[in-house]
């Protein structure tokens, strides 16, 4: 019999519930029960009410456990769970739970399955497959590939990202750069992070395959101070790539150079703007500049820049690998191919669905996310981060697609959905959503800088009831200021979360005195 | 103890040099010393505008700019708490106020025993545990009342 293995989630969001417990406690059985077992460390498969669950392998299947804290690890090994034994905590094949069973894994399609630093184990998966067939193709080829497969971009905007490469490719310029938008900070998200911990060599190879099609030979990846495990992880990954040869001189063998460079973030949310985000990588304060010019002309350090994020370029390999119909098969109107799609907040069933575009917002909310954790009606879902609208139960049936969540005032952003029960005051968060305009603004432009100021007083006097019809008619005038005048998306959407609550939440702004006593 | 060193400034020159040469270097001198330090000392601000061959006003900026950056050195620990959406969703206000009220203090400020700093952060990531915290390196998901009085009463013990 080989070596048994046991896997376990070093994801940050298995490690907050007590995963490094678990390996722990999972490494002193062993010991204690004289048993030669490998413990491999994987990313989460985003099944997070089930974290920490590990995993077996037996006669080449995988059965999991879960929820498991360090207090279950002894009557696991009693009851046999390296021979996939019956216990409480047994869920099976992890491919057959429902929740992961419904979902079209494309872009997650390794995560955590393999050991997340072990080249080994991802070319086993269909690892660098997309890259091989990159370097055949040659530059504009893999450019035509990406545009023709209707990849848009991941981080929220929906840009489509071949013509992105098309311009930089384009350009001409001593030195290109391709910058990864690592910098996640929508509330509600966390696929970036899943992917640089789980699967970080499936983000190199998809910056690697970019640097090749447009002609760049340095990448960065900035990522967030919020994500110290990701840094950590992607920067051992960048080592191990490296040290087998897909970076560097010559990439996988051939005449292309790239190298990738980690940059930390320090906390400031606009830097996921992507040209707020090329600032402060050239080590300035993280202001939004105006385009035209545009990032793929006069970006890093002025030079031609692909600026894309994360899940972007992670979607690149298995797009070159099965080819752009292949990927375009999977989707709904012009948004094609999957989201990974956060499932957050209070929700039954929390974490990571990807699927084709289409999925009803119902679908995912009551469906896949079983509803509430509190048990509760669910009120609202905010979509797309805090700059996301909020969703009312009526609004249910809006299909997951970029023009679908526009035609109704909202987006989909970078796929997070946030749940609320019906203990929310939406008033409350419309004045977070300014508030926190106001908090994040980089201080360029006057409707985000004062007009989010003013919107967190104005929404005070609508719910201390003060002249409340021309105090709504005035926060509708200042949102359209924003909305119009900004110079990016931070004070550009702000409105959304603010006006959708004042729309379909109306009864939350009366004037309740005993609201106005509370703040 | 203090995770951090004390003041130094050879070793703030020491440090700036090593990342000195890179482009666009502010940001990663700036961590350095925050790591070391575990803020950004007034003297430092002169010391990094004079090696990067930018204005003190520029630094100045530049470090007042990043929520990450303190000027002040922190407590003993640093403990973060959530305070975006997600982690609203499921109380995440209800325990920061817990947290105020057994610290004794407000968003960035430090407590009278110089243990703890308390800061708040716009999401962890990790929002399907919410909500969430970090003390200083370790990350807390599914925080409720009891979990906060254990990490607060560890602060007074580590």
């Amino acid at each position: 019999m080989s070596r048994p293995r046991i896997f376990v989630p070093r994801d940050a969001g298995a490690l907050a519930v007590g995963a490094d417990e678990v390996e722990r406690a999972i490494a002193a059985a062993l010991c204690r029960r004289g048993i030669d077992a490998e413990i491999v460390r994987t990313g989460s498969r985003g099944l997070f009410w089930l974290e920490p669950m590990i995993e077996v392998a037996v006669q080449g299947a995988r059965i999991a456990y879960g929820p498991v804290t360090s207090a279950d690890v002894e009557a696991l090994f009693d009851a046999g769970v390296l021979e996939g034994k019956p216990h409480a905590l047994r869920l099976g094949k992890p491919e057959e739970i429902p929740y992961l069973k419904r979902q079209t894994r494309l872009t997650f399609a390794r995560c955590g399955i393999v050991d997340r630093l072990s080249i080994a184990d991802y070319r086993a998966h269909g690892g660098f497959k997309g890259l091989e067939r990159a370097l055949s193709l040659g530059p504009a080829a893999t450019v035509e590939e990406v545009v023709r497969s209707g990849l848009r971009g991941r981080g929220g905007a929906g840009f489509p990202t071949g013509i992105k490469w098309r311009t930089t490719a384009q350009a001409q310029a001593p030195q290109k750069y391709i910058v990864c938008n690592a910098d996640e900070g929508d509330s509600g998200t966390f696929s970036d992070r899943m992917i640089m911990e789980g699967d970080p060599f499936v983000l190199i190879e998809g910056m690697a395959i970019a640097g090749m099609a447009v002609g760049a030979t340095k990448g960065f990846i900035y990522i967030r101070s919020e994500y110290p495990h990701a840094v950590e992880t992607f920067g051992r990954a960048l080592a191990a790539a490296g040290a087998e040869g897909y970076l560097g001189p010559r990439v996988a063998g051939s005449a292309h150079e790239f190298d990738i460079e980690i940059r930390v973030g320090a906390g400031a949310y606009v830097c996921g703007e992507e040209t707020a985000l090329l600032d402060s990588l050239e080590g300035k304060r993280g202001m939004v500049r105006a385009k035209p010019p545009l990032p793929a002309h006069h970006g890093l350090f002025g030079q031609p820049t692909v600026v894309n994020n994360v899940i972007s370029l992670a979607s690149v390999p298995i797009i070159l690998a099965e080819g752009a119909d292949a990927y375009a098969a999977f989707g709904l109107g012009r948004s094609r191919g999957t989201m990974p799609i956060q499932l957050a907040g209070n929700v039954k069933y929390g974490g990571l669905f990807e699927a084709g575009f289409g999925v009803t917002l119902g679908e995912l909310v009551d469906d896949i996310g079983g509803g509430t954790a509190s048990g509760r009606p669910v009120r609202a879902v905010q979509v797309g981060g805090p700059l996301g609208a909020y969703f009312p139960r009526a609004l249910f049936d809006t299909p997951f697609d970029y023009e679908a969540f526009a035609a109704r005032d909202g987006l989909i952003g970078h796929g997070g959905i946030v749940v609320f029960d019906d203990t929310v005051d939406m008033a409350r968060q419309a004045r977070f959503a300014m508030e926190f305009c106001a908090i994040e603004s980089c201080g360029k432009c006057t409707p985000c800088r004062i007009g989010s100021t003013r919107g967190v007083e104005v929404i005070d006097r609508i719910v201390r009831g003060e002249n409340q019809a021309a105090n709504l008619a005035l926060i509708e005038e200042l949102c359209a200021t924003m909305k119009l005048g900004s110079l990016c998306a931070l004070g550009g959407f702000t409105p959304y979360p603010v006006l959708s609550a004042l729309k379909h939440f109306p009864e939350d702004f009366g004037a309740a005195p005993d609201r106005a006593a509370a703040e | 103890m203090s995770r951090f060193e004390t003041w130094n400034k050879d070793r703030a020159r020491e440090i700036i040099a090593q990342h000195a040469e890179q482009d666009g270097a502010a940001l990663p001198i700036l961590h350095a010393l925050h790591e070391a330090f575990g803020y950004v000392h007034r003297d430092a601000v002169t010391m990094v505008a004079s090696a990067l061959n930018l204005s003190r006003a520029e630094v100045y900026g530049i470090v007042t700019f990043y929520h990450d950056f303190r000027s002040t050195p922190p407590g003993t620990h640093v403990l973060k708490l959530c305070r975006a959406e997600a982690c609203q969703s499921r109380g995440g206000d209800a325990l920061a106020a817990r947290a105020r009220e057994a610290l004794h203090v407000d968003w960035g400020e430090i407590t009278a025993d110089q243990r703890v700093t308390l800061e708040p952060v716009f999401c962890l990531g990790l929002c399907a545990c919410a909500p969430a915290a970090m003390l200083d390196e370790r990350v807390f998901g599914r925080l409720d009342a009891q979990l906060l009085d254990t990490l607060l009463s560890a602060t007074r013990q580590l």
